[in-house]
């Protein structure tokens, strides 16, 4: 009997402090969007984010992006011609990069890239008083160092996507055309064909400023809510990564079920 | 008339949770001087820095500062009121990714209008005062220990803060760097016309540069007074910290029940 009670009230216990933990989160959120006009205010420091977080992911992005192109253009072929339509692969990468890939892969990549950065270095500021020292200047940190983080990652995300879906093209051109010697004028003619600018390409762009929200939110909620400690530090940048990777991808199915239903 | 007093700490008790750090403590901390709060590690100096500062909340009791109630103030005129003050925090919490200039200059950037070229001299002043001409363009994790404490001196005195309070400012340094921080802080107070307080457990350091000691133990200040009257207190707890001694009536062993029982020496 006091063993059922003590699961019971631990199990009380986990769900209050994690309904608190959200609220605490939406907070945080709020006070993000509430001081963002402080942050814009300052401009510049949200051009050294935009720097450290989306340029510093350039090169992990275009690799990616690259490579995932190549791969499609080998698969796609592979499949293509068993139905002798080769001719599609060019709609086929161009399409599975700008509506799916491009966007989640991107913001994976980011995830992992910039969002544990994020948690780190937030996580890290707390730790050594940084944090506290602002407070104590009466300077909110919320304006001067999470918003400006916050503004950079939900800028460059969608830069970052678009970057990924065009070195995909090139890398599926560079297999199917170039390699395996798909006709280059159907490659490019039928993914011009297919590719429609507001139905593919523009929810392309919403996906990833969905995922640029929900990655930089999640990311700077960690590092901010992080224990002072080491284990806390290192914890919140796994949750970090966790998180958000489950965030992009349950927000990709609920994206795509609205944006691409009945198809 | 005893000197006015810019702080003033009334009655006040403050928890963690259940837990409860400080219990009812009063103390008063007068224009121009140098004030020192000491005891043990945990027994609530920070947070009383922390009280005056605004970052907590009393349970109950008043902390006033230049004449206004810390914890009635709203988030603008708490704001307002930290402009001045200043505070020098235990390991510096200089920013990392800023040069040891722009740590100075944060600041008066965030805060004033004053164009660059007369930060530029304020910040090369204040590295002056502090002894570190020349290291402006340095990086927080080119300083040695001492070095960064004095950088976080002149970052905390930017503004030239009516109040500056000082969390362990001479935890981890050399004896070299210990004397020169305690000098600084006695002489940029003096210099700035400011009133400081010290959170500190180094006794012999503080001895010589403050005006007035409290004791903190457990919650309450169990003494208090100038430094000669400290040197020859009685009080045992006084006299254990003092003179550093291992047991008194702060115990060496800590409250682990009977150790022979455990070894299993006796049933």
């Amino acid at each position: 009997m006091i063993g059922l009670t003590k699961k019971l009230r631990s199990i009380g216990h986990h769900v209050v402090d994690a309904v608190w933990r959200t609220g605490y989160a939406a907070r945080f959120f709020f006070l993000i969007l509430l001081y963002s006009g402080t942050s814009f205010q300052r401009f510049r420091l949200t051009v050294k984010e935009l720097f450290s977080s989306g340029v510093m992911s350039l090169i992990i992005i275009l690799v990616a992006g690259m490579f995932v192109g190549m791969v499609l253009g080998l698969q796609g072929y592979e499949t293509l011609k068993r139905y002798g339509s080769e001719s599609a692969l060019g709609s086929l990468v161009a399409l599975s990069l700008v509506r799916e890939l491009g966007p989640v892969l991107a913001a994976l990549l980011f995830a992992s890239r910039a969002g544990s950065a994020m948690t780190a270095e937030i996580g890290l500021m707390k730790a050594t008083e940084q944090i506290s020292a602002m407070e104590m200047m009466a300077i909110n940190p919320i304006a001067r160092v999470v918003g400006p983080r916050f503004w950079a990652g939900v800028i460059s995300m969608p830069l970052l996507s678009a970057l990924f879906s065009a070195m995909g093209v090139f890398g599926g051109y560079v297999v199917g055309v170039v390699l395996i010697g798909v006709d280059q004028g159907s490659f490019w003619s039928q993914m011009q064909a297919a590719v429609d600018f507001q139905h593919d390409i523009l929810n392309g762009v919403i996906k990833s400023v969905v995922f640029g929200v929900a990655v930089t939110a999640i990311a700077l909620f960690e590092g901010y809510d992080a224990p002072p400690t080491a284990e806390g530090v290192s914890g919140a940048t796994t949750r970090t990564v966790v998180q958000s990777s489950l965030a992009i991808l349950i927000l990709d199915f609920m994206l795509t079920a609205f944006m691409f239903q009945g198809d | 008339m005893p000197p006015q007093a810019l702080v003033e700490i009334q009655n006040v008790n403050f928890a963690y949770g259940n837990r409860p750090i400080l219990k009812g403590v009063n103390l008063s901390l007068p224009k121009g001087k140098v004030i020192a709060v000491m005891g043990g590690s945990g027994c609530g100096k920070t947070t009383l820095l922390r009280l005056i500062g605004g970052a907590l909340r009393p349970s109950s009791g008043q902390v006033k500062v230049d004449g206004q109630v810390i914890h009635e103030l709203d988030h603008n005129k708490l704001y307002l009121m930290r402009r001045k003050m200043g505070m020098l925090f235990q390991f510096g919490a200089l920013f990392t990714d800023m040069s040891v200039y722009d740590n100075v200059a944060f600041q008066m950037r965030e805060h004033t209008d004053l164009p660059e070229e007369i930060i530029r001299d304020l910040v090369l002043m204040k590295l002056h005062a502090v002894g570190l001409h020349g290291t402006h363009h340095l990086m927080p994790a080119e300083l040695s220990g001492g070095m960064a404490r004095r950088v976080a001196l002149a970052r905390a005195v930017a503004l030239d803060p009516m109040l500056i309070m000082y969390d362990e400012p001479f935890a981890g340094l050399d004896p070299i760097s210990l004397t020169v921080v305690g000098n600084l802080i006695r002489r940029l107070n003096d210099a700035l016309g400011a009133t400081s307080i010290v959170v500190t457990h180094d006794v012999q350091e503080s001895l010589k540069i403050v005006d007035y000691i409290y004791f903190i133990a457990d919650g309450v200040i169990v003494a208090e007074g100038a430094p000669d009257e400290i040197r020859s207190s009685s009080k045992p707890f006084v006299h254990q910290f003092v003179h550093g001694e291992m047991d008194g009536p702060v115990p060496f062993h800590y409250p682990g029940g009977n150790y022979q029982q455990d070894l299993g020496l006796r049933t």
